[in-house]
C-alpha cells in the first residue's frame, strides 16, 4: 500500500527532472500503469487489516480506488495526444502536478488517521492549484487564484474541526487518537458536543473540497478555465476523493450517537446543491461550466444517497463509480470540442457531431448517461437513491430529487444539443485538431464501461457497494 | 510563569485588532511575523511536567522558523516586487471590521466558557484566544482586496488553528504536525507563485481585477 502512494510521487520527481518534454508525458503514462496493477494486485491479494495501522485499504478505498485508477489510465493515454498538440507549453509542472495528484489521492483513499488525511487533502489542493494555470492567461489566473483561496480556507476549517474531533476523544476513558478505528471503537465514551462542532467544521472543509452548495463558488471557475484532463481528475476523482473522507467523519460521528444530526446535514447540503445546479444549468452557455454544475449536483446526489442510509447509501457508492467514469467521458471529450473550435461558448461552437465523429457523439453519449438516460451506470445508482428515498417514507425528498433531476436534463440538453447539432461550417476552426486515437480513444473506453456497468454489474461489485455502505448503516 | 502565558495570550489578540485596523502591507506582514513568534513560544510556555519535551521543541522551533521567519521573509518579497504599500479601499472598512472582531472575541469568551473542554484544565485563555484569531483571519481573507492581505488573512486564520491545536499536543503524533506546518509552508508558498503571476499579468495586486469569471 505505501508502495501505491509512493511510485506516483517517485516518478513525479522524475518528471520534474527530466530534461525533454517530448518524453516527458510518457512518465505519467508509467505512472498511471503501476498504479492501476498495484491496485488490481490489491484486489487479488487483500493485505490483512493490522491493528492500529495508519493505512487500510477498506471498501471505502477499493471502491474509490479502482475508480480513480481507470480514469487515470484514461486519462493518462489522452494526455500523450494533448500534450504533443500543446507542445507551446511547458508540461514539466503538468506532469508532476498530476502525479502527485495521484499520491495525494490514493493516500486519502487508504488513510485511517484523520490527521494523514487532512495533510493528504490539503497536498491534493496545492498541486492542482498550478495546473489550473497552465493556458497562462488571465482568466486561469483568476480561476487558479480563487480555487486556491478558497480551497485553503475550506482545509483549514476541516483541521480545526480535526482537533474538534480529536479533543472529543481527549477525556478520560477517551481513545486520545485520531485513528478512524480508535474513534469508532470509543463511541459513546466522545464529548458529543465537540463531535457535533467538529463535524461542521468537517463537511463544511470537505465539502468545500467535494464542491457542494453553497461551498462550491471556485468550481465553474476552476472547471471553466482548467484543460479537460484536469477538469475530468477532479471532477472524477479527487471531490470522490474528499467524499470518502466526509463518509469517514460520518461514520465515526454515527458511532458517537450524533447520527441523526449529521443526516440532516447532508440533506441539506445535498438538496441544496442540487437546487443550485439546476438553477444554474438553464440557460448556461459554457458547456465547460455546465460540466461543473452538473459535478454540484452529483455532489449532491451522494450527500443525499448517504443521508437516506439503507440501499440509497450503497447506490451512492455505485454513484460515485458512475460519475467519476461518466465525468471523464464529458471532460475528454468536452476538451477535444473546445480546442478543435477554439471556443467553449455555445455561441460559437455548432456541429461538433460532424466536425468530430467521435469527440461529438460521445459529449451527447455522455450527457445522456449523467442526467440519468437507461441504459447507462448512472440511472441505476441514481434510481437506488430515489427508490431507497421513497421506500423509507421520504416523499418530499424523492420527489424534489426527481424535479430538480428534470429541470437539469432540461437545462442541459439545451447546451449539449446546441454543441453537438448543426452546421459546423461557419464556426471558428483550429487547424490540426481532428479527432485522433489518442484523444477519442480514451473518453470512448470509459464510455464502454459506464454503458456496460449499466448493463451488467458484476456481482462482486455489487457486494462491495454494499460493504462501503454498511460502514455507514447502509447496505443493499 | 502564568502571567508570561497570560500576557502572549493577550498580545496574539491585540495583533488580531492591529491587523483588522491597518492599511500598511509592511506593518501588516511585521504584526503577523510577530504573531508567529508569539506562537513558538507558547508550547515552551504550557509545558507542564517534564515529559514530551523533545516533541514540544521540535514543534517550536518548526512553528519559528516557518511562521516567524520564512513566510514573512517571502511576502515581504511580494510586495517588494509588487510594488505596493497600502490597502486603500478595502472591502469592509477598517472601523467595522474592527467592531466585528470585537463581537467575535467576545463571542469566543462567551463560547468556550458554556463548552466544558473532555481533556481536563486547559489555560482559561487558550479556546478564546484560538477561536477569536481563527475568526479575525476569516474577516481579513474576505473583507480585503489585496490578494496580499488575503493570504495574511490565511495565515492568520491559520495561526487561531495552531493554537487550538496546541490543547492536543498529547494526541498529534510529530509526522501530523510537521506535515501540517510543511503544507502550511507550500501553500504560501504557491500563493506566492500565483501572487507573481497577478502581478505580472495585471500589474497590480488588486483582487477587484480578478471578476472576468461570472454567471
Amino acid at each position: 500500500m505505501v508502495l501505491l502512494i509512493a511510485a506516483p510521487l517517485a516518478l513525479a520527481l522524475v518528471a520534474f527532472a527530466m530534461p525533454s518534454a517530448r518524453r516527458r508525458p510518457l512518465v505519467l503514462l508509467a505512472g498511471a500503469l503501476v498504479h492501476a496493477a498495484g491496485v488490481l494486485a490489491l484486489l487479488a491479494a487483500p493485505p490483512p487489516a493490522r491493528e492500529g495501522a495508519w493505512l487500510a485499504f477498506d471498501p471505502l478505498a477499493r471502491v474509490t480506488l479502482l475508480t480513480a485508477t481507470a480514469l487515470f489510465l484514461a486519462s493518462a493515454v489522452y494526455a500523450q495526444g494533448y500534450l504533443a498538440r500543446r507542445a507551446d507549453r511547458d508540461n514539466r509542472v503538468f506532469v508532476g502536478g498530476l502525479l502527485v495528484l495521484l499520491s495525494a489521492m490514493t493516500t486519502v483513499a487508504l488513510s485511517h488517521h484523520l490527521g494523514l488525511t487532512w495533510v493528504a487533502m490539503e497536498a491534493s489542493t496545492l498541486s492542482t492549484a498550478p495546473l489550473i494555470y497552465f493556458n497562462q492567461n488571465a482568466r486561469s489566473l483568476e480561476a487558479a487564484w480563487k480555487y486556491l483561496l478558497i480551497g485553503s480556507l475550506g482545509i483549514a476549517l476541516a483541521l480545526l474541526g480535526t482537533f474538534f474531533l480529536a479533543l472529543a476523544g481527549a477525556g478520560p476513558g477517551g481513545p486520545k487518537s485520531l485513528l478512524v478505528e480508535d474513534l469508532l471503537a470509543a463511541g459513546g465514551a466522545l464529548s458529543r458536543p465537540w463531535v457535533r462542532a467538529a463535524f461542521v467544521f468537517l463537511l463544511v472543509g470537505y465539502g468545500t473540497k467535494m464542491g457542494l452548495a453553497p461551498l462550491h463558488s471556485w468550481k465553474p471557475d476552476a472547471y471553466g478555465e482548467a484543460p479537460g484532463i484536469l477538469g475530468a481528475l477532479l471532477a472524477g476523482g479527487l471531490t470522490n476523493f474528499a467524499f470518502v473522507s466526509v463518509v469517514r467523519v460520518f461514520q465515526v460521528t454515527i458511532a458517537a450517537g450524533e447520527g441523526a444530526f449529521a443526516r440532516d446535514a447532508l440533506m441539506a447540503l445535498g438538496l441544496l446543491s442540487i437546487g443550485l445546479a439546476a438553477v444554474f444549468v438553464v440557460g448556461q452557455r459554457d458547456f465547460k461550466r455546465m460540466l461543473a454544475y452538473s459535478s454540484v449536483e452529483h455532489m449532491g446526489i451522494l450527500a443525499i444517497g448517504v443521508s437516506l442510509g439503507g440501499a440509497a447509501t450503497a447506490g451512492a457508492f455505485f454513484h460515485t463509480m458512475n460519475n467519476g467514469l461518466t465525468k471523464g467521458v464529458l471532460f475528454l471529450s468536452a476538451g477535444n470540442i473546445h480546442r478543435a473550435f477554439g471556443s467553449k461558448s455555445t455561441d460559437e461552437v455548432h456541429g461538433a457531431g460532424r466536425r468530430l465523429p467521435l469527440s461529438g457523439p460521445l459529449f451527447l453519449a455522455g450527457f445522456l448517461a449523467i442526467t440519468g438516460s437507461p441504459p447507462f451506470g448512472p440511472f441505476f445508482s441514481e434510481f437506488a437513491i430515489v427508490n431507497g428515498a421513497f421506500g423509507a417514507g421520504r416523499y418530499w425528498v424523492g420527489g424534489l430529487f426527481l424535479a430538480f433531476l428534470a429541470v437539469i436534463f432540461v437545462g442541459m440538453a439545451a447546451t449539449v444539443l446546441d454543441v453537438v447539432q448543426g452546421d459546423p461550417s461557419d464556426a471558428p476552426r483550429v487547424p490540426g485538431t481532428g479527432d485522433s486515437w489518442l484523444t477519442a480513444g480514451p473518453p470512448l473506453a470509459l464510455m464502454l464501461v459506464v454503458l456496460a456497468l449499466g448493463v451488467f454489474l458484476p456481482a462482486g461489485l455489487k457486494d462491495l457497494f454494499g460493504a462501503a455502505a454498511a460502514l455507514v448503516g447502509g447496505g443493499w | 510563569m502564568t502571567s508570561l502565558t497570560d500576557l502572549v495570550f493577550i498580545l496574539v489578540v491585540v495583533i488580531d485588532f492591529f491587523l483588522l485596523a491597518s492599511s500598511r502591507l509592511g506593518a501588516a506582514i511585521r504584526a503577523v511575523a510577530t504573531q508567529g513568534a508569539l506562537l513558538a513560544a507558547l508550547p515552551l510556555l504550557l509545558l507542564e511536567g517534564g515529559h514530551q519535551v523533545g516533541h514540544v521543541l521540535l514543534l517550536a522551533a518548526g512553528a519559528l522558523a516557518i511562521k516567524g521567519a520564512l513566510i514573512p521573509w517571502l511576502m515581504f518579497r511580494a510586495i517588494r516586487e509588487a510594488s505596493i504599500r497600502r490597502e486603500m479601499e478595502p472591502i469592509v472598512g477598517f472601523v467595522p471590521s474592527m467592531v466585528l472582531g470585537g463581537i467575535g472575541v467576545a463571542l469566543a469568551f462567551a463560547f468556550s466558557s458554556r463548552l466544558p473542554l473532555p481533556g481536563g484544565e486547559a489555560h482559561p485563555y487558550l479556546v478564546p484566544t484560538a477561536l477569536s484569531t481563527v475568526w479575525s483571519g476569516m474577516l481579513l481573507v474576505v473583507s480585503r482586496r489585496k490578494a496580499v492581505n488575503q493570504v495574511l488573512g490565511f495565515l492568520v486564520l491559520e495561526n487561531g488553528v495552531y493554537v487550538f491545536g496546541l490543547l492536543l499536543t498529547g494526541i498529534m503524533p510529530v509526522m501530523v504536525e510537521a506535515g501540517v506546518l510543511l503544507d502550511l509552508f507550500a501553500a504560501v508558498f504557491v500563493m506566492g507563485i500565483v501572487m507573481f503571476h497577478i502581478n505580472r499579468e495585471f500589474a497590480s495586486l488588486d483582487t477587484e481585477k480578478l471578476s472576468a469569471l461570472k454567471d
